[in-house]
């Protein structure tokens, strides 16, 4: 997979299928996430790496915006009220933050109890988050980077099958220092891996 | 490889067999809104009252079996709440795998408020109103500001503190559902508060299905355009409820549901 034509990149890194991945961001540096291989949901948290009490939060980010979905301009709102990074470019158009990440509990009630002992993107933020001494009550509602979740009028809310194509990506640029937590989502049970979990690529590149 | 296509086609075809159990079958066997003068709470069964002053918070403790009734006095107030497992707080409300689970981000009588451990926290075995949030939140230092142009009372606040006063920290503070908060989406996308859903006295009751830590807190929902600096008071009704039988609405109204509290079970078996 050939890498973006922006100039400056300070990193580059291939996450395999279904892995974690994270980094610190620094404030006025984006990340840049690129679904190789098109339809591949990209669960992220973040968390300001200099007092992680603070961080992402969908319900200060919906609110602000008055909106149910995370577009080219959206602000991520943390906890606190600040603005911790923005969607600065997407070639994809609209990506999910109330649909939250997979566990195995809740694999086991949505799609049945042969599905519990599956990888889920909770175990990845688990195991990655515990690297800083954060633990699973650090987990809040997540992005959705490239997962299509449509809310309906009557309230109807549907994983459907993702609309990235090969090479889509998004751009995130910080506004404060960010601990940027990445669960490359192992899903197999609904559409938003298009049934078969991919690699994808990060990059963070200064203006 | 034809294994992995063949394990993908299969599990397509149960996701859409789902999907249609879920928004088509599920939703046509849910029950009716309760009406405002019915499902009277016998004297006996009544534990303690409790009002709520506009602005402020309380918390209590729920064992299982009993239910929170909920009223909206004046039809004016939203009420947002957040529960912890008493036994284990990391084990919290879950906003996300309530809306995810059930296919809706409408939740009404017959629905459940699942934890993040797939377990069936609350059901909602009363319901006059059908209209609640689960995807914007209470509000905040930063909206109260921006609605009425100075600091006041907030959800966001109360929460931390009725929190602290629980030994739980900001960590433990998921997103929180608001009830009598008629949010819903346009086509676009957009949130639309339909008022219009909202009426004096509109209650639901919140059953308890493992015993639980509650906070909630009467501060006007941040898309309320009516909302008040200052709201008016709601009642708290705690009170002894049947334990779920095996025809119960909320337990029978999905697979899901079903499955969610097959394991909230095993918790007390």
């Amino acid at each position: 997979m050939a890498g973006s034509d922006v100039a400056n990149i300070v990193y580059t890194d291939d996450i395999p299928a279904e892995r974690p991945w994270s980094r610190v961001i620094r404030r006025g540096q984006t990340l840049r996430i690129i679904d190789s291989a098109g339809q591949q949901a990209v669960d992220a948290l973040l968390y300001n790496a200099g007092d992680p009490a603070e961080r992402y939060s969908a319900q200060d980010t919906l609110r602000e915006q008055g909106s149910a979905y995370v577009v080219l301009g959206t602000q991520l709102i943390s906890n606190a009220g600040r603005v911790m990074a923005r969607i600065t470019a997407d070639t994809c158009g609209r990506h999910d933050t109330s649909a939250g990440c997979c566990s195995c509990e809740s694999n086991a009630v949505r799609f049945g109890e042969e599905t519990r002992y599956q990888h889920a993107c909770r175990e990845n933020f688990i195991l990655e988050l515990s690297k800083y001494g954060l633990t699973k009550r650090d987990i809040v509602s997540n992005l959705n980077f490239f997962m299509e979740v449509p809310i309906e009028p009557s309230g109807d809310f549907t994983v459907l099958d993702g609309l990235s194509a090969p090479g889509n990506h998004v751009d995130i640029t910080m506004e404060m220092d960010v601990l940027f937590v990445i669960s490359n989502c192992p899903q197999i049970n609904n559409p938003c891996n298009g049934f078969n979990p991919t690699p994808i690529r990060v990059e963070v590149y200064e203006a | 490889m034809q294994d992995k296509q063949a394990i993908a086609a299969a599990n397509r075809r149960r996701y859409e067999e789902l999907r249609a159990a879920g928004q088509q079958s599920a939703k046509k066997t849910l029950p009716q809104p309760t009406r405002r003068d019915d499902a009277p709470i016998a004297d006996d069964a009544v534990i303690e009252r409790r009002q709520v002053p506009g602005g402020w918070y309380t918390s209590l403790q729920l064992a299982r079996g009993e239910a929170l009734r909920i009223i909206d006095v004046s039809g004016r107030a939203s009420v947002s709440l957040l529960a912890w497992r008493m036994e284990d707080t990391s084990e919290r409300i879950n906003c996300a795998d309530t809306v995810k689970v059930q296919w809706s981000a409408a939740l009404s009588k017959g629905r459940v408020i699942l934890s993040d451990m797939g377990r069936v926290m609350l059901s909602v075995i009363e319901d006059t109103s059908g209209a609640h949030d689960l995807l914007v939140g209470g509000s905040t230092p930063a909206s109260v500001v921006a609605r009425f142009g100075t600091t006041t009372r907030n959800t966001s606040e109360n929460f931390v503190v009725a929190a602290a006063k629980l030994g739980l920290g900001i960590p433990d503070i998921p997103p929180c559902v608001t009830f009598f908060a008629p949010v819903t989406t346009d086509e676009a996308g957009r949130f639309v508060w339909r008022g219009d859903r909202k009426q004096a006295g509109d209650f639901v009751d919140l059953r308890a299905e493992m015993n639980l830590l509650v906070v909630v807190s009467n501060c006007a929902h941040p898309l309320d355009p009516d909302g008040a600096a200052a709201p008016e008071a709601v009642t708290l009704i705690r009170h002894r409820a049947q334990l779920s039988a095996a025809d119960d609405p909320c337990r029978t109204a999905s697979p899901e549901a079903a499955r969610a509290f097959a394991v909230t079970d095993q918790l007390f078996a």
